[in-house]
């Protein structure tokens, strides 16, 4: 047996695409110098990964890195459609960040380099085929986080943000790592594909409390990562006290890195008669939990973060519906991980345009604000404020937010397919909820400032800002018209 | 493409178009007569659907239940079911017609007159975006693009209450806003109920039952049922409603009440007792006995209103009490009068709606106690409000009194102890509707006149009468001539009964 793998390295482009971003990014501002030119380099670098991804992805699965049938990089149309989406996020996060780093808030150099190194995680993410490369993933994915949320100079608020988010990721990777560990003891391997080719051939495998355990770990570990219920303490003060452009990254790019590595293990790796009941326990804490304490919310980002948990369990909702036996057909299980990862591509382009528009409606640099701060803000910036608006009702799934409502459409359809309509009827419940403080935000917006003497300044339009703006609105309205598109790449 | 394909589009088109015409022209009086061309023009598309395509005039077995006269069918969205599919059939042309017409009349009255709150422009814009939702559900023959249409009403509405609406307007369209949603949702999970168990959201082909089994069918009919019920809304789901009348501004309560809350009835009868008859026989006598507490509780309310708005929009839940009594029934009689009472108080209760607001606005109070004596200084308005009241109590000869009359025949005709009573007892709840319409006549046009009626000048504006007259004229002619509703909706409405009592 040769001890030489042959790698095929058309099927790792995308990943030498978004860590050869990095790596130049650093080069350009070591010897450069410009600020300019580190962050065009970075933007060209994402557009070029995503480039490298959809093309790597049209020409059918790749798989490399094999030992026997079992491989460790399956690059595949979701993992293409992971990679794009991410490497897009990326782009429009670094056009969000423009105008801070111009105004100095952040070490330029740093703060591309670290988005950059996140991007390359999320890339690599989707195409993981064991365990170690899929935590080894995530972790480069959110291990730049850490520092990106305390890298705004001279904000309390900034570094404690971050030393929350690092202590409870921490934790949490300690836990999912200490799950596959248990995993590998019992099973013996580590390959997403094999281990759950050996739980459904040996049932006396599933049965060991070992397994068991080792199911829950790795979940609730994973579970951390998406900010599922009850492991979502972390993100309302994360996202509230980093710099808007990271908490749209972390609402966007790291949360659907969390869904996918979750997805990989469910959908691959483990057994779904044992994730089923607690995936669905946790979509119900998850949406009911978020919606709820969003409702009392007065600050901007803080809403937009407990509504980002909401809409976690909405992802997992369809996954829920393999607690019943229906719902473990053949067809009803690939059913529920296409309407997951197409609920996600939904949010993420909504979460980036609401994110967008925040940061467009205020002042350079400075944080969400509070709900008074957006007060009338539509009234003064028109446009501005129609994208916020139709970005918050989408995300609330009305029209004409049509991207939103075909979401959850998409959701509860593959619930009902998989005969789970009681989790359908949370589902739709939830969003009754969940239209309460959307709407208020909406209204908020346009509403008439309370005193005329204290209106607030019109804030000037900054060129990236709004050309993220009008793309990630632009995105969402085509996706509206033709939700078939996402429907298409996640089913692949 | 045939005309009465083109007209079906164009019936949805020019209204989207205009909407996106109101808010592209810069000057508001411009643009809101722009916005009333749009809606004069989708009138204008959708009068002529009546002609053409009606080559057959009895149901016999074997043919499907719903034959639309024009439709386009496109695909738009295979994974999630959902097809562009258009038609248009003798239930919902009356209702299409009568949706086109109060939006023009409302945009008209817009340009005349703007509610305070904010721009007309904006404001005739949204009613355009409300009428393609209004135009979309009673066109749509695919339950999913039927869901959409029922939702895109959803938050246009919303604006025009919170925007242009009275003190309390934000409460009172955040409650419609949650309440039609919670609505909305069920009728998502009931529509997808039956997409996931007959494979197809097609409702020519799923009318009649379309194979589905028992169970599904009270699942979907009790999910779609309570749906549409809010929308209606059946007593006890109606409290969104009169804290919204109340609160809209005049051209608001007159979609309001005119067309939206028929998307409630117009559902139970195309996709509720369509889709589901087993599940509608099984809940025909729960849904008949809440439509006479409707009745009687709508009509006890109405006598204890001391607001002339609220009285109006507390006896539309007694109105719409007798359509559902009508639906509830499954006869063809019964459907028959919903249909025709469906469109009677829409034109009934928007004129109404339109007085209302005239009063209000020339007095600067809605309180009965305080608009003694109308008669005396604005005989006209006076007298149209009397007519109006009397049209609204079914008095015979005026459209108000087919669809009352006819759901007590129909209660009776199906005989037996639970329907006779609830025949009766709806037949008292009729005569409690003349007592409160009396009451709010003895209140605001009689007596002397009352400080704040007595400044009111006797004039009607130009734009007053030319929003009001159709209304009036409408009012007469359904009620003498009947048939204009009944003649095109009872094929299909025997067709529906066919398959629905097999």
């Amino acid at each position: 047996m040769s001890v030489v793998q042959s790698v095929d390295s058309m099927a790792l482009l995308p990943a030498y695409l978004a860590a050869g971003t990095a790596v130049l990014v650093l080069i350009v501002d070591l010897v450069l110098a410009r600020p300019r030119a580190t962050v065009a380099v970075a933007a060209f670098g994402a557009l070029g990964t995503a480039v490298g991804a959809a093309v790597v992805g049209a020409g059918g699965e790749r798989r490399t890195f094999c030992v026997g049938a079992d491989c460790s990089w399956v690059f595949g149309g979701r993992a293409a459609l992971v990679a794009a989406v991410v490497a897009l996020l990326t782009l429009g996060v670094l056009g969000l960040s423009v105008p801070a780093l111009r105004a100095g808030r952040s070490p330029v150099g740093e703060y591309a380099f670290l988005l950059a190194c996140s991007m390359t995680g999320g890339v690599v993410l989707g195409a993981a085929g064991d365990l170690i490369t899929l935590i080894v993933a995530l972790e480069t994915l959110t291990l730049p986080l850490y520092v990106l949320v305390g890298l705004r100079r001279g904000s309390l608020a900034s570094a404690e943000a971050a030393v929350t988010f690092f202590v409870t990721s921490v934790v949490a990777t300690t836990v999912t790592l200490l799950g596959a560990a248990l995993l590998y003891a019992v099973t013996g391997s580590l390959h997403l594909d094999r281990l759950g080719a050996l739980l459904a051939e040996r049932p006396e495998l599933r049965d060991l409390p070992l397994t068991t355990a080792a199911v829950a770990l790795l979940l609730l570990g994973l579970a951390f990562k998406v900010a599922a219920v009850p492991f979502h303490a972390w993100a309302p003060a994360t996202y509230d006290g980093a710099p808007l452009p990271v908490a749209a990254y972390l609402s966007t790019a790291s949360k659907l890195g969390g869904l996918v590595a979750l997805l990989a293990v469910v959908q691959r790796a483990l057994p779904a008669d044992q994730t089923g009941p607690v995936l669905a326990l946790l979509a119900v804490l998850t949406m009911t939990v978020g919606n709820l304490v969003a409702l009392r919310q007065r600050r901007t980002v803080r809403l937009l973060a407990w509504s980002s948990v909401a809409q976690a369990g909405y992802i997992l909702a369809p996954l829920g519906a393999l607690a019943l036996a229906a719902g473990r057909t053949g067809e009803a299980r690939s059913a529920a991980y296409a309407a997951a990862v197409a609920y996600a591509v939904f949010f993420v382009v909504l979460e980036l345009a609401a994110f967008a528009g925040v940061t467009a409606l205020r002042p350079v640099g400075a944080d969400g604000g509070t709900l008074d701060d957006l007060r009338g803000a539509a009234r003064r910036h028109p446009w501005r404020g129609a994208a916020l608006g139709l970005a918050l009702v989408g995300l609330a799934g009305l029209p004409p937010g049509l991207a939103g409502l075909f979401a959850k459409v998409t959701v509860v359809r593959s619930l009902l397919d998989g005969g789970a309509a009681w989790l359908a009827l949370v589902v739709a419940l939830n969003a009754v909820i969940g239209l309460a403080y959307y709407l208020r935000v909406t209204a908020a917006l346009w509403a008439p400032t309370t005193a005329p003497g204290a209106a607030a300044p019109a804030v000037p339009v900054r060129g990236v800002v709004a050309a993220v703006l009008a793309v990630a609105t632009v995105a969402a309205v085509v996706l509206g018209f033709a939700p078939q598109l996402v429907l298409d790449l996640a089913a692949r | 493409m045939t005309l009465g394909q083109v007209l079906l589009v164009a019936v949805l088109v020019v209204p989207a178009l205009g909407a996106v015409a109101v808010a592209a022209t810069p000057r508001d009086r411009a643009a809101r007569i722009v916005g009333t061309v749009a809606a004069a023009l989708t009138l204008l598309a959708a009068v002529p659907l009546v002609f053409g395509g009606r080559g057959w005039f009895a149901w016999s077995a074997g043919t499907p239940a719903v034959r639309p006269w024009h439709q386009v069918d496109l695909p738009w969205v295979p994974g999630l079911a959902l097809r562009f599919h258009l038609g248009v059939d003798g239930i919902s042309w009356p209702l299409v017609v009568l949706t086109a017409l109060l939006t023009l009349l409302c945009c008209a009255y817009t340009v005349w007159r703007v509610p305070g709150g904010g721009n007309g422009r904006a404001l005739v814009a949204l009613l355009l975006v409300v009428e393609v939702g209004i135009l979309g559900t009673f066109l749509a023959l695919d339950l999913v693009l039927f869901f959409l249409f029922f939702e895109v009403v959803l938050l246009p509405m919303y604006a025009i209450i919170a925007g242009w609406g009275g003190a309390d307007r934000r409460r009172a369209a955040r409650k419609f806003a949650l309440y039609t949603l919670f609505g909305s949702v069920l009728l998502l999970v009931g529509v997808y109920v039956v997409v996931a168990a007959a494979g197809t959201a097609d409702v020519v082909a799923l009318t009649g039952g379309g194979g589905l089994s028992r169970g599904t069918q009270l699942a979907a009919f009790t999910l779609l049922a309570l749906a549409f019920a809010v929308k209606s809304p059946l007593w006890p789901l109606h409290s969104w409603l009169p804290d919204a009348h109340t609160q809209a501004p005049t051209v608001g309560s007159v979609v309001l009440a005119g067309v939206l809350l028929k998307m409630g009835t117009y559902g139970l009868i195309r996709v509720a007792v369509g889709v589901a008859p087993e599940g509608a026989r099984w809940a025909a006598p729960v849904l008949g006995v809440l439509a006479v507490a409707a009745i009687l509780v709508g009509s006890l309310v109405c006598l204890a209103q001391s607001e002339v708005k609220r009285l109006i929009a507390y006896s539309s839940v007694g109105h719409m009490g007798f359509v559902l009594l009508g639906v509830a029934t499954l006869t063809a009689t019964g459907i028959q009068a919903a249909l025709i009472g469906n469109v009677a108080h829409g034109v009934i209760t928007g004129l109404l709606f339109f007085l209302a607001g005239a009063v209000k606005d020339r007095t600067g109070t809605g309180t009965l106690a305080e608009l003694s004596g109308l008669r005396e200084t604005a005989p006209r308005l006076a007298g149209l409000l009397a007519f109006g009241a009397i049209a609204s109590l079914g008095l015979p000869g005026l459209a108000g009194f087919w669809g009352e009359a006819f759901a007590v025949v129909a209660a009776i005709q199906v005989g037996g102890p639970l329907w006779t009573t609830l025949g009766v007892l709806a037949a008292v709840g009729g005569a409690l509707t003349a007592a409160y319409f009396l009451r709010l006549l003895r209140q605001v046009t009689h007596g002397r006149p009352s400080p704040a009626v007595s400044p009111v000048g006797a004039g009607l504006a130009g734009a007053e009468l030319t929003a009001w007259a159709p209304l009036v004229l409408l009012a007469l002619a359904i009620g003498l001539v009947p048939a204009l509703v009944l003649g095109v909706a009872e094929a299909p409405v025997d067709a529906l009964i066919g398959v629905v009592s097999r």
